[in-house]
C-alpha cells in the first residue's frame, strides 16, 4: 500500500538522472573544487557516522547500527566536525559529501543529499554572502542578487509582521493556506516562510536577518536579528549560512533549549555534542559558514523541478 | 479502519476530509531549511467535485475512505431513486438519490454505462458517458433543407432535458449529444 517502499519494484534498475545530467553534473563538481583551489580553502572529509547530531528542533536525524558500539547517527551536516577542525587550528575549508535527514522526501528533497559546505575565517555574513554569489555564479552563470529581510519577504507577500507584533495576523494568514486551527504561531511562521521562498519567482535572492528563534547557529546581530542568511534562487531554497556563534555558553544555552522544544514537540530525545561544546570552549576562530544543496544547484542548472533527476539515484531507486 | 501519513499522500488516494469522501489531487512537501516540514494538498470532494486545500504538518494522518469508482447501467427511475446495475456480470443493483444523479439525469432514459463512484458502497456521483443518443420528444417545426450555420431553436429530449439545436431539426429525430457540454453534435437518425 506504501509510496515508500523502496523495494517496490525490482525491474526498475535504471538511473534517476540521465547520462548527460550526470556529466553536467560532474563538470559543476569540478567547477567547485577549482574554485576554492583558486581562493586557497583547503578541502576536507569527515565522518558520516558521530556519536552525536544536532539538536536543532526542525531536523531529524537517522541513526544505524555498528556491533558492540553506541548506534552512531548519519550526520545531517558536516557543521560540527568542520567547526572541530576550526577549532583545532584548520584554515578556511570546504567539504562535498553526503548527509542525510529522515522524513524530508518530496520533489525538492530527499533523505540522502550533497552537501557543500565551507567556513571562511575572519567572514561576516556579507562577505559570505558575496562569495557564495561569485560561485553560483560560476556554477550557474552570471546574475544580479536582491537582499531582502525575513520580515520583509514575510510582509510582501502576506501583509502581515512577522517580528512577534502581530502573531494573529500571521496565524490568520497560515490558516488561509489551509495550516489547521491547532498549529501555534511558529509553524504558521515557518509556513509562511516556505510559501513565499516558493513564491519568490525567477531571482536570485538572499533573505536575511532571521528572528532569534530562527538564529540556528548564528550570532545575534547589531539589528538584535540572527546574522543568517539564506539564498533562494527561482523560489527554491539553495543555501543558509551564519556569522558564526563563537561564545560557547550561549552555544549550550541554545541547544538546551532546542532539547526542550524538541521534547515539547513530542520529537525524537538527543543529547548535546559534548565535543563540539569542548572545542567551541577551545575556541572557534571568527568566522562564517554555509551550506550548501548540491544537488539543488545542479537542478537548477539542469531546469528540471525535481532534484531526484540531478541524482545518480535517488533513495526510491537506491 | 486505515489511515495514511503525510509521506504516503499522492494523487489518486481517497481519504476523509471533514468527514467527505476527498481525491488527492496533488501534495508536495515543503520545508525551510530550520523550519517545520509540511504537505501541501489539494483535495477534490468527491460529493460536490470543488478543490479544497489543506496544510498538513508532518506525521498527521487522514484516514482512508472507501471509495471504489465503477461503470454501472442505468436502468430506470421510480422518482425518488435512479437505479444501477454493475457491467461485472453480478447483476448487484444500487440506488442513487436526485442529489447524486441531479446532473447525470437530463441525460440517462436507461442501459446507459455511467462511472459510478461508491463510497461505502452507496453511490456518491454518477457521471453519464460522454455521449448519448436521445430523441427529441418536441420542438418547433423544422425548416427543411436549412441546414446553414447559425439559427438554433430549443429542442425538449425524451429524458425532458431541453437543449439547443439546428433549425432543421424535427420531432422524432435522434440527436447525438456531448453530455460534457451539454451540447448538439450530429443527427443520427431523421
Amino acid at each position: 500500500m506504501s509510496s515508500t517502499d523502496i523495494r517496490s519494484d525490482p525491474a526498475d534498475w535504471r538511473p534517476a538522472a540521465t547520462i548527460e545530467a550526470l556529466r553536467t553534473r560532474a563538470r559543476m563538481l569540478r567547477a567547485t573544487r577549482e574554485f576554492f583551489a583558486d581562493r586557497g580553502v583547503m578541502e576536507v572529509q569527515t565522518p558520516v557516522l558521530g556519536a552525536a547530531t544536532v539538536t536543532d528542533p526542525a531536523i531529524d536525524s537517522m541513526q544505524t547500527d555498528i556491533p558492540g558500539a553506541r548506534r552512531p547517527y548519519l550526520q545531517t551536516s558536516p557543521e560540527y566536525h568542520m567547526k572541530r577542525l576550526l577549532a583545532a587550528g584548520a584554515p578556511s575549508i570546504y567539504q562535498i559529501g553526503p548527509v542525510f535527514r529522515a522524513g524530508e522526501q518530496g520533489r525538492w528533497h530527499n533523505p540522502e543529499f550533497t552537501m557543500l559546505e565551507w567556513y571562511r575565517l575572519g567572514f561576516d555574513a556579507a562577505s559570505l554572502m558575496d562569495e557564495v554569489a561569485d560561485l553560483v555564479d560560476a556554477l550557474l552563470g552570471p546574475a544580479a542578487y536582491e537582499r531582502q529581510t525575513y520580515a520583509g519577504l514575510i510582509d510582501d507577500r502576506f501583509g502581515v509582521e512577522a517580528n512577534g507584533a502581530d502573531d494573529a495576523a500571521c496565524l490568520e494568514a497560515a490558516r488561509e493556506l489551509g495550516l489547521g486551527c491547532d498549529a501555534g504561531v511558529e509553524a504558521a511562521l515557518d509556513l509562511l516562510l516556505a510559501d513565499a521562498i516558493a513564491s519568490a519567482g525567477v531571482r536570485r535572492l538572499f533573505v536575511t536577518d532571521f528572528p532569534r528563534r530562527l538564529a540556528a547557529l548564528a550570532r545575534i546581530g547589531t539589528t538584535g536579528n540572527a546574522a543568517r542568511f539564506e539564498l533562494v534562487l527561482d523560489g527554491v531554497e539553495v543555501a543558509n549560512g551564519y556569522h558564526e556563534l563563537c561564545d560557547a555558553d550561549e552555544l549550550e544555552d541554545r541547544m538546551a533549549a532546542d532539547i526542550l522544544r524538541r521534547r515539547a514537540a513530542g520529537g525524537r530525545e538527543v543529547e548535546t555534542d559534548r565535543r563540539l561544546l569542548a572545542a567551541q570552549r577551545h575556541g572557534l576562530p571568527e568566522c562564517a559558514g554555509v551550506a550548501v544543496g548540491f544537488d539543488r544547484l545542479v537542478a537548477l542548472r539542469l531546469g528540471v523541478t525535481d532534484v531526484s533527476a540531478a541524482m545518480a539515484f535517488d533513495w526510491k531507486k537506491a | 479502519m486505515a489511515t495514511y501519513s503525510t509521506n504516503e499522500f499522492r494523487p489518486g488516494l481517497k481519504v476523509l476530509l471533514e468527514g467527505d469522501p476527498c481525491s488527492i489531487l496533488a501534495s508536495e512537501f515543503v520545508k525551510p531549511g530550520k523550519g517545520q516540514a509540511f504537505t501541501r494538498v489539494k483535495f477534490r470532494n468527491l460529493k460536490t467535485g470543488r478543490v479544497w486545500e489543506r496544510t498538513y504538518r508532518s506525521g498527521e494522518s487522514l484516514e482512508a475512505a472507501d471509495v471504489l469508482e465503477t461503470q454501472m447501467e442505468f436502468l430506470y427511475s421510480d422518482g425518488d431513486f435512479w437505479h444501477f446495475m454493475n457491467t461485472d456480470g453480478s447483476f448487484e443493483q444500487k440506488a442513487a438519490s436526485l442529489t447524486v444523479v441531479s446532473e447525470a439525469k437530463s441525460w440517462l432514459l436507461g442501459q446507459e454505462v455511467c462511472n459510478v463512484t461508491l463510497w461505502n458502497d452507496e453511490p456518491i456521483s454518477v457521471v453519464a458517458p460522454n455521449f448519448v443518443e436521445l430523441a427529441v420528444k418536441e420542438t418547433d417545426p423544422g425548416i427543411r433543407g436549412d441546414t446553414a450555420q447559425g439559427g438554433t431553436k430549443p429542442a425538449t429530449l425524451a429524458t425532458g432535458a431541453t437543449i439547443k439545436v439546428p433549425l432543421f431539426v424535427e420531432i422524432g429525430d435522434v440527436l447525438r449529444i456531448d453530455t460534457r457540454t451539454g451540447e448538439y453534435v450530429n443527427r443520427v437518425k431523421a
